[in-house]
Order: structure tokens, then C-alpha cells, then sequence
């Protein structure tokens, strides 16, 4: 009986997901609000469905009371969120808010399947952050002197990365955290936000070329410090973003083609200077060169995402718990081999979905600062996802990242979390803005309604 | 009234201005969309790949075993099949859904098709991966999954022929020794027989005799791939070799008078059976085995470019197969002793060599001169015969020109019309090939090797057989190769 509900649950989460994916794309046919807010609650729905089809196959594998107690309280703690978000932002997001949801309880779910402790720290840090996202498009709708503190964005940033490559712990190879009472901090995964709007408020006063020049040098030091302190992958994020950032706020192509160019430059310097840039490489090309030392993750990897093929070991069936650092940098994998590849390409399209979204909104804006820190955070997440499967799946070189709200690890989340909540901040704004022309058109319409009016949505 | 017009106008226009610029920076913005769209989909399109083309390889990597550990509780292990379809392992499912794993040929493919379930051995090891995965019909799948019925393993095809394998089992008799017998052009592994053997069907049940230490016979190990035995005279064909490329324009001006012993300083080498071959040329000298021509012409050699020969053919180096396989060995640098460089001449002395191996020496003569990688596994095919990979001919390495191998292939010819080869030979085919007789322990026989193949027009089948302690290569050795040929060109 136990097997029976095991195997039918794994074509039911398949289907689930797949329904989703459809529904995340769906949405975008019809402009209308209140429709597309009737497709985001069939959304819900089935993250919710997802969500017991998954601690269902736990329980029942673990018999554990534990199991079932956390699962209720994230029930609990979705359920409110949901209830809490929408009465008090009723134009925010609503595609954005359950896969936020989404992405993160597919991360629970496959932390508790794999550790149960890092599961329900990880839940903690998460539900903190998500009360935060709760005043931060606030924040973000009437601070307006956010666009003016480009020098504080800078000095904060670029210092807390030079705390890490000082006094940063030396875990596997990189200077990534800094341990503060027993809790390790992430601190470029923050400085991300602070590098975004740094960027966004140099290019709102103006895109002469001193202050490209002066932009581009301190977010060459973000770069820089990064590299040093070994963390390439997030050198690589932050390169990235402020070369789309760079091209969309001055529209020259030129800039973004040197950059790129100057970029590969550096990459080739880098792997010509640095015995674990070459490593990453050379483990890239053959993991069995080295299978017993350097590659061992890479192989186990692949071996993880072969054996999972399309439909996936079903969740708790396989053995993902032989990939080195599974719950974080190599999380994509566990999913392949548990869930499936199809599952995993619906994940991809759902992250696809997200960012478009969060393009989407830094279209609408109209101040530039606004657009570039919409658009900077997209790319971001953008890029971080990319790099994340490109690199587990053996397509590009491995950079040892975490893949957005799914994998663990605290500052991740915290910081896709703060980044959502500014994204909906954005998108609450120009809500507000439609229905002011809306109204407007409104009254424009009953006075001569022969006029046709551009700004209506 | 009009006021309130006019403001309006207004406040239309800057909106419209408004709309122009913001769409000027979004044309940038909906670009990079088109960027990261494009991204994700070759990053799916990368997946798809992966999973349809590559997971087969990595998911059968023999270092994933925890994973295929698995499997067998999901898949009944599949089939081994001979190249004309008979089986020679298959699992049984009693009523109880025990398992047993059949093996109906007994100890007669014991090595070389191994055994499941003392850990994996031979063909059970190296297409482990393949036997446990299943490629019938997905709903069949789920089908059974839902019924909690296990899923038939594929089948798994091999190169192996029944005939030649009986042939060369039941001619090696109860010596202890190991023949291999291989597609020159091919690399295909025909027959491979190891002795002495176990009976696979019962390997539970006698597992504890068989690695106690009072056994002294080995019979798990897999003489053929993993045996090392020093080459003997076969080894001439390499010493050969290396004198013609050494002096192409006159090699065939040697010439030696053989009193049956060669004495240089206070070594002295001698002829098999102290016979003396009196006043010879080079062919003579190969066809009749020659220990102190040889001897002499090794003394002529630069053994660092002998050194970089052999390399070329295959030692000090793992051998391209799955197989569990041992490396031969061959181990003279720049400053070697005179016994060193006498001995060694004639196959004696440090180097050693599995008959495998020799067989892809042999095999590389046959085939002018390009050494084929051996193996073993055909084709997988799914339950209901549809297949799913097949496995195809590579080449190794082209280990000497054309013309070389066609000087060799008279050489080795002559041996079987002329020399020490004679009984290798039997109606209807011709053989080229190589005795030896390699001493390895004082006041024993010596193991009787041969290596030859078959037919020298065009050949197809290279036989290398090794008797331990079987005395003479042409009486011990070559007969059963002959067995081996007769199999293969015989009516039956």
C-alpha cells in the first residue's frame, strides 16, 4: 500500500508540476486582473497539493511525528502569508507571490527529505525574511530618497566584502561566510542588492562618460574583492548584471561587447593565474580524471541526474544523499535524481516565468532608477539560476552557487526574498500609477470619448 | 472649465513624451529578455540532450554503484546472450518471487561471463549497468511499478560464440591455462577460456572452498586477462620487428650458425632441446625458434627504441577492455646488463605478458598492422528485442606500417609450413602464428604458448593460447589452437 501511494504520488507531483508551469505561462495571455488572479489561486492550489503529496511520502518513509508537526505549521505559516500579502497589498503580484511560495517549498521539501535539521533552520530564516518582504514594497513605494545614497550603497557593499575576504571562514576551498554568534552570514549575497541599487541611482543622475567611468571602477572593486576571496561564482553574478545594467541605462551596445570582451580577458588571466579556476575547468572536461579527489562532486553529480532520467527515482527513492554539498551548490541535482528531468525543466521554466516577470515590471517604470534596480535584481536571480543548473549539469564549468529560494542556506534566501519584496514594491507603484490614468482616461473618455488615450493599459 | 481642459491636454502630452522615452531604454530591457529566454532554452535543450544521449554513460559507470545497487530492487537482471542468441546467463523467478540467476553452459563461460552475486565478475560486472535498466514501454512501466511487479531487465549481447567456446574449452582439456580467440579485424572477443574454473551456477555454495587458503588453484581468476606469464618465443615477433625498422635495407642478410648453444662471455643460451639448427637466415631462424640467433640480434638492438615498442603495443599500460586485466610488462631502460639484453631478446628474463594481449599482438599482425580495442558486449536490447545501443569496432592504435605487418605476417606463416608451428594446422585453412615455450622456474616445464591466426588470405580468427607448465609450445600449445581453427572452419 505504502509503495503504491509512493509510485502514484510521483506521477502526481509530475503532473502538478507541469500543470503549474502551464499556469505560469497561461496567466500572461489576458491583461485582465481579476482573471489572472483567479489562474495565481489554482496556483496555490496546487502548491499546497504539491506541498502534502511531498511530507505524505516523508511521513511515510520516516514515520516520524516531526514530519507531520512541520509540515503543519508551514501549511500554517503559507496559508497566513498568503492571506496577510494580499490584504495588505491587494495590486501586488500575485504570479510572483506563489512562486515565490512555490520555489521555496519545493526547497523545504527536498531539505527535509535530505536533512531535516537544515529544513527547518532554513524554514525559520525563511518565514523572518518573509515578514520582512511584508514592509519592504513600503519601503520601496515611498522612500523616495532611495535613489540618492549611491555612495552609502558603495561604501556598505564593497566594505562588508572586504570583512569577508579579511576575516572570512576558508569553507571548501572559498571565502564565502563570516560567523557571527554561531550564525554564518553571506554577505555578498546582500551586497547584490546594494550593488543593484548602487548602479541604479549612479545612472538616475545622468550617463556622462566620467560617471560610467567612475561606475564601472567601483563595481569593478565588488568584482574584484569577490575574485580574492575566491567566491567566482558570485564575481561572476555581479560581473554579469552590471554589464546588462551598464548596457540598458546607456543603450550602447559598444559598452556591453567591451565589457564582455575586457570579461573573458579576465577569465583567461584568471584561469592562466589560479590552480582552482584551472581545477573547475579540467573537472569540467573530465570529472574522472581526478573521480576520487576534485571530481568526485561533478561525477556524483551527473550520476545523481543520469540515474533520476526523465521521470526521476520518485521522491525518497534514490540516493542523493552521495552528492557533496547536495543541499546547497548541487541541489539541482538531488531534484533530477528524485524528481525527475521533467520536473527539473519545469523548474527551469518556472524560474524563466519569474524573471520575465520581474522584467516585465521594470518595463512599466518610469524613473530610471527604478528600472534599472527591477532590471539589475532580474538578471541577477537571472544569471545566479544559469549558472547554478549550467553548472551542475556539466553544460558550463562549475561555480559553486545556490540556485534561488531552493537551495540552502539563509542569506540565499533572505536575499531572493528581499529581492522579490522590491520587485513587488515596483510593481505596486505603477499599480497605483495605471489606476491614477485609468481614472483619468476615465474621466478624459466622458468628455470627448471620440479621443483614444495611449497610457491606458 | 476650459482651464481644466487645457491642463488635461497637458498633462496628456507629457504622459505620451513620457511613454517614448520609457520605450526607448525598454527596447534595451526586452532585448536582454530575449537573451535570457534564449539561455533557459538552450540550458532545457541541454537537459533533453543529456538525458536522451549521454545518462546511459554515466548512469553505467561502474563508480555510481549505490545507485544501480538500487535498481536491482526495481529491475529483474537481464539476459547474456551469445552472438548466435543462446543464452548464457539468465535469471529464474520461482513463485515466491525468488531469484535465482542461471547459468545453463556451467563452468564453460565461467570467467569470462562471471557471476552476480558474490559481487560482479567478468560480463555480469562490465554490463551490470545495462542488465539492470529497463527499456520496455513507459505505461508497461508504470504499469508494473503500480503493481509492484519488477520490470524485466534488457538483454544484453555479446560477441561470444558458443562453438568456438566449447572447442577451445574442451581441447585445454584439464591443463591449466587460458585461451583467447579474437575477430582480428575487429577486436571482437570470440572465446575466452580460463582454467582452472568453478561452476558459476554453484558459486554460493563452494564460495568458501574456492578462496580458502588451501586452495592453491585460483580458479576465479581470469588467466586469460589477468594472468601474466612471461612471453617466451613469442615475444620474437616483437625482437623481429624492432630488427627490421632497426636495418630495413638489410635485414634479410642475416645470417647465424647455431651449434644449439650461444655463448658470450660466461652466459650461454640455449636452443630448445639443445637442438642444434645449424647455419641459418632470419625466416629460418623465426620458423625454427632459435634461441641464440635471436640472442645475437639482440645484442645488435637499441633497446630504448625496443623500450618505445613495446609501450606502443601495449605494455606497461592498462589494457583498452572493461575486463578485469592485469598490465604486461616490459621493463628494460638505457643500461641493461648483457644476460639482461639476451634473455630479453628471446621473451625471457623480466617481461611479462597476459594472453590477451598476445592475442591483440597477433591479431594486430593479422589486421596489417592496426590494433583493434577487444570487446565483448555487442548489443542491449530491450525485452521485446528492440535495440537500444549497440557497441561497434574501434581501433587502438596503429602499432606498425603496412608493409611491416605483411614482412611479420611471412614470417609467422613460415613458422606453421616450416618451423615449430606445424600443429596448429588442419584441413582447409591456412595458419601463420608463433610458438613459445617460456621457462619460469627452474626444474619445471616450461608453459607452452602459441598465438596465430587464420586464414592467411584473408584473416579472420586469431587464437592465443597459453598451457601452464605444458612443455612445448608447437606440441601443447598449438594443437589446441588447432581445435580452436578446426571449430571455426569446420563443417559442424
Amino acid at each position: 500500500m505504502t509503495n503504491l501511494v509512493i509510485e502514484l504520488s510521483k506521477y502526481l507531483m509530475l503532473l502538478i508540476m507541469v500543470l503549474y508551469t502551464g499556469l505560469n505561462f497561461y496567466v500572461l495571455r489576458k491583461q485582465d486582473v481579476r482573471w489572472q488572479n483567479r489562474v495565481c489561486r489554482k496556483q496555490v492550489f496546487l502548491v499546497f497539493l504539491l506541498q502534502f503529496l511531498g511530507y505524505l511520502i516523508i511521513y511515510l518513509k520516516t514515520m516520524e511525528i516531526r514530519m507531520l508537526i512541520f509540515y503543519g505549521i508551514q501549511v500554517l505559516f503559507f496559508l497566513i502569508y498568503f492571506i496577510l500579502f494580499k490584504t495588505i497589498y491587494p495590486q501586488s503580484s500575485r504570479v510572483l507571490l506563489s512562486n515565490m511560495v512555490l520555489l521555496f517549498s519545493i526547497g523545504l521539501m527536498m531539505l527535509t527529505r535530505l536533512d531535516v535539521d537544515k529544513a527547518e533552520k532554513q524554514f525559520i530564516i525563511g518565514m523572518i525574511a518573509a515578514a520582512v518582504t511584508l514592509v519592504i514594497p513600503v519601503i520601496i513605494k515611498h522612500m523616495k530618497a532611495l535613489s540618492k545614497w549611491a555612495w552609502l550603497y558603495a561604501a556598505v557593499g564593497i566594505a562588508l566584502l572586504l570583512l569577508v575576504w579579511a576575516v572570512g571562514d576558508t569553507n571548501g576551498g572559498a571565502q564565502l561566510r563570516i560567523s557571527i554568534g554561531g550564525f554564518a552570514l553571506q554577505p555578498s549575497e546582500f551586497v547584490k542588492l546594494t550593488f543593484v541599487f548602487f548602479t541604479a541611482s549612479m545612472f538616475q543622475k545622468g550617463q556622462s562618460f566620467g560617471r560610467i567611468v567612475v561606475t564601472t571602477g567601483i563595481a569593478a572593486a565588488h568584482v574584484l574583492i569577490l575574485v580574492a576571496s575566491t567566491d567566482l561564482g558570485s564575481g561572476l553574478v555581479y560581473f554579469l548584471s552590471f554589464l546588462f545594467m551598464l548596457f540598458v541605462a546607456t543603450r550602447q551596445p559598444l559598452y556591453f561587447f567591451g565589457g564582455l570582451g575586457a570579461g573573458c580577458g579576465a577569465a583567461a588571466l584568471a584561469y592562466k593565474l589560479f590552480s582552482h579556476v584551472r581545477v573547475r575547468v579540467a573537472m569540467w572536461q573530465n570529472p574522472f580524471s581526478d573521480y576520487e579527489g576534485k571530481g568526485y562532486q561533478m561525477a556524483q553529480s551527473l550520476f545523481a541526474i543520469s540515474s533520476g532520467s526523465w521521470f526521476g527515482l520518485g521522491f525518497y527513492q534514490g540516493v542523493p544523499t552521495t552528492i557533496p554539498l547536495k543541499e546547497n551548490d548541487f541541489i539541482f541535482s538531488a531534484i533530477c535524481e528524485e524528481l525527475g528531468v521533467i520536473f527539473a525543466i519545469c523548474l527551469v521554466l518556472i524560474y524563466l516565468g519569474f524573471i520575465l516577470q520581474m522584467f516585465w515590471v521594470s518595463t512599466w517604470m518610469d524613473e530610471l532608477f527604478y528600472k534599472i534596480v527591477g532590471f539589475g535584481l532580474a538578471v541577477m536571480v537571472g544569471v545566479q539560476v544559469f549558472l547554478h543548473i549550467g553548472g551542475v549539469t556539466k553544460m558550463i564549468p562549475s561555480t559553486g552557487i545556490t540556485l534561488p529560494l531552493i537551495s540552502y542556506g539563509g542569506s540565499s534566501v533572505v536575499s531572493t526574498m528581499l529581492i522579490i519584496g522590491v520587485i513587488q514594491g515596483l510593481h505596486l507603484m505603477k499599480q497605483r500609477e495605471v489606476e491614477e490614468i485609468e481614472y483619468a482616461a476615465a474621466a478624459q473618455d466622458e468628455e470627448d470619448p471620440e479621443e483614444d488615450f495611449e497610457g491606458r493599459r | 472649465m476650459r482651464q481644466q481642459r487645457r491642463t488635461k491636454k497637458i498633462q496628456k502630452r507629457t504622459l505620451k513624451a513620457e511613454g517614448r522615452s520609457r520605450k526607448k531604454v525598454n527596447r534595451e530591457i526586452v532585448l536582454v529578455t530575449y537573451v535570457f529566454v534564449g539561455l533557459f532554452l538552450i540550458m532545457i535543450g541541454y537537459l533533453g540532450y543529456f538525458t536522451y544521449k549521454e545518462s546511459d554513460t554515466y548512469r553505467n559507470n561502474p563508480y555510481n554503484s549505490k545507485r544501480q545497487q538500487l535498481f536491482s530492487d526495481r529491475y529483474i537482471r537481464g539476459s547474456i546472450v551469445s552472438s548466435d542468441g543462446k543464452t548464457l546467463a539468465e535469471t529464474k523467478v520461482d513463485e515466491d518471487g525468488k531469484e535465482t540467476r542461471s547459468y545453463p553452459y556451467g563452468s564453460v563461460f565461467a570467467h569470462v561471463v562471471g557471476y552476480s552475486t558474490k559481487g560482479n565478475t567478468g560480463i555480469e560486472s562490465i554490463a551490470s549497468s545495462y542488465l539492470l535498466n529497463t527499456h520496455i514501454n513507459p505505461a508497461l512501466q508504470i504499469l508494473y511499478e503500480l503493481k509492484e511487479q519488477k520490470t524485466m531487465g534488457d538483454t544484453v549481447k555479446t560477441t561470444l560464440n558458443v562453438k568456438l567456446q566449447k572447442a577451445a574449452y574442451e581441447a585445454l582439456g584439464d591443463k591449466k591455462g587460458a585461451v583467447v580467440v579474437l575477430n582480428p579485424k575487429t577486436g571482437a572477443i570470440l572465446a575466452m577460456v580460463s582454467k582452472p574454473d568453478y561452476n558459476p551456477n554453484e558459486i554460493n555454495e563452494i564460495w568458501d572452498e574456492l578462496v580458502s587458503e588451501e586452495n592453491k588453484n585460483s580458479n576465479l581468476v581470469n588467466r586469460a586477462t589477468q594472468g601474466l606469464y612471461p612471453p617466451g618465443s613469442t615475444f620474437k615477433i616483437l625482437t623481429l620487428l624492432e630488427y627490421i625498422q632497426e636495418n630495413p635495407g638489410n635485414y634479410e642478410d642475416f645470417s647465424f650458425d647455431c651449434d644449439s648453444v650461444y655463448e658470450v662471455g660466461d652466459y650461454s643460451i640455449k636452443c630448445s632441446k639443445l637442438v642444434s639448427h645449424g647455419e641459418e637466415d632470419l625466416i629460418t631462424a623465426f620458423a625454427k625458434s632459435c634461441n641464440g640467433a635471436f640472442a645475437s640480434i639482440g645484442q645488435t638492438l637499441n633497446f630504448s627504441s625496443m623500450y618505445k615498442l613495446c609501450e606502443k603495443f601495449g605494455f606497461n599500460e592498462k589494457l583498452p577492455t572493461d575486463l578485469l586485466s592485469n598490465a604486461s610488462s616490459f621493463v628494460l631502460k638505457d643500461s641493461i646488463s648483457v644476460w639482461d639484453v639476451l634473455q630479453t631478446s628471446i621473451g625471457q628474463g623480466k617481461t611479462t605478458i597476459t594472453p590477451l594481449h598476445n592475442a591483440m599482438i597477433a591479431a594486430a599482425v593479422a589486421n596489417n598492422g592496426v590494433m583493434m580495442k577487444p570487446y565483448v558486449l555487442d548489443t542491449v536490447e530491450s525485452e521485446s528485442g528492440t535495440v537500444i545501443k549497440s557497441f561497434s569496432p574501434e581501433n587502438y592504435r596503429t602499432v606498425m606500417s603496412k608493409d611491416e605487418a605483411a614482412i611479420l605476417q611471412k614470417y609467422m606463416r613460415a613458422v606453421v609450413t616450416d618451423g615449430t608451428g606445424s600443429k596448429a594446422e588442419g584441413d582447409g585453412y591456412q595458419v601463420a602464428g608463433k610458438t613459445g615455450s617460456a621457462e619460469f622456474a627452474t626444474g619445471k616445464e616450461t608453459h607452452a604458448w602459441f598465438v596465430g591466426y587464420a586464414d592467411v588470405e584473408d584473416p579472420e580468427i586469431v587464437v592465443s593460447v597459453l598451457v601452464e607448465e605444458g612443455g612445448s609450445g608447437g606440441s601443447a600449445a598449438a594443437p589446441i589452437a588447432r581445435a580452436v581453427f578446426d571449430a571455426y572452419y569446420g563443417e559442424e
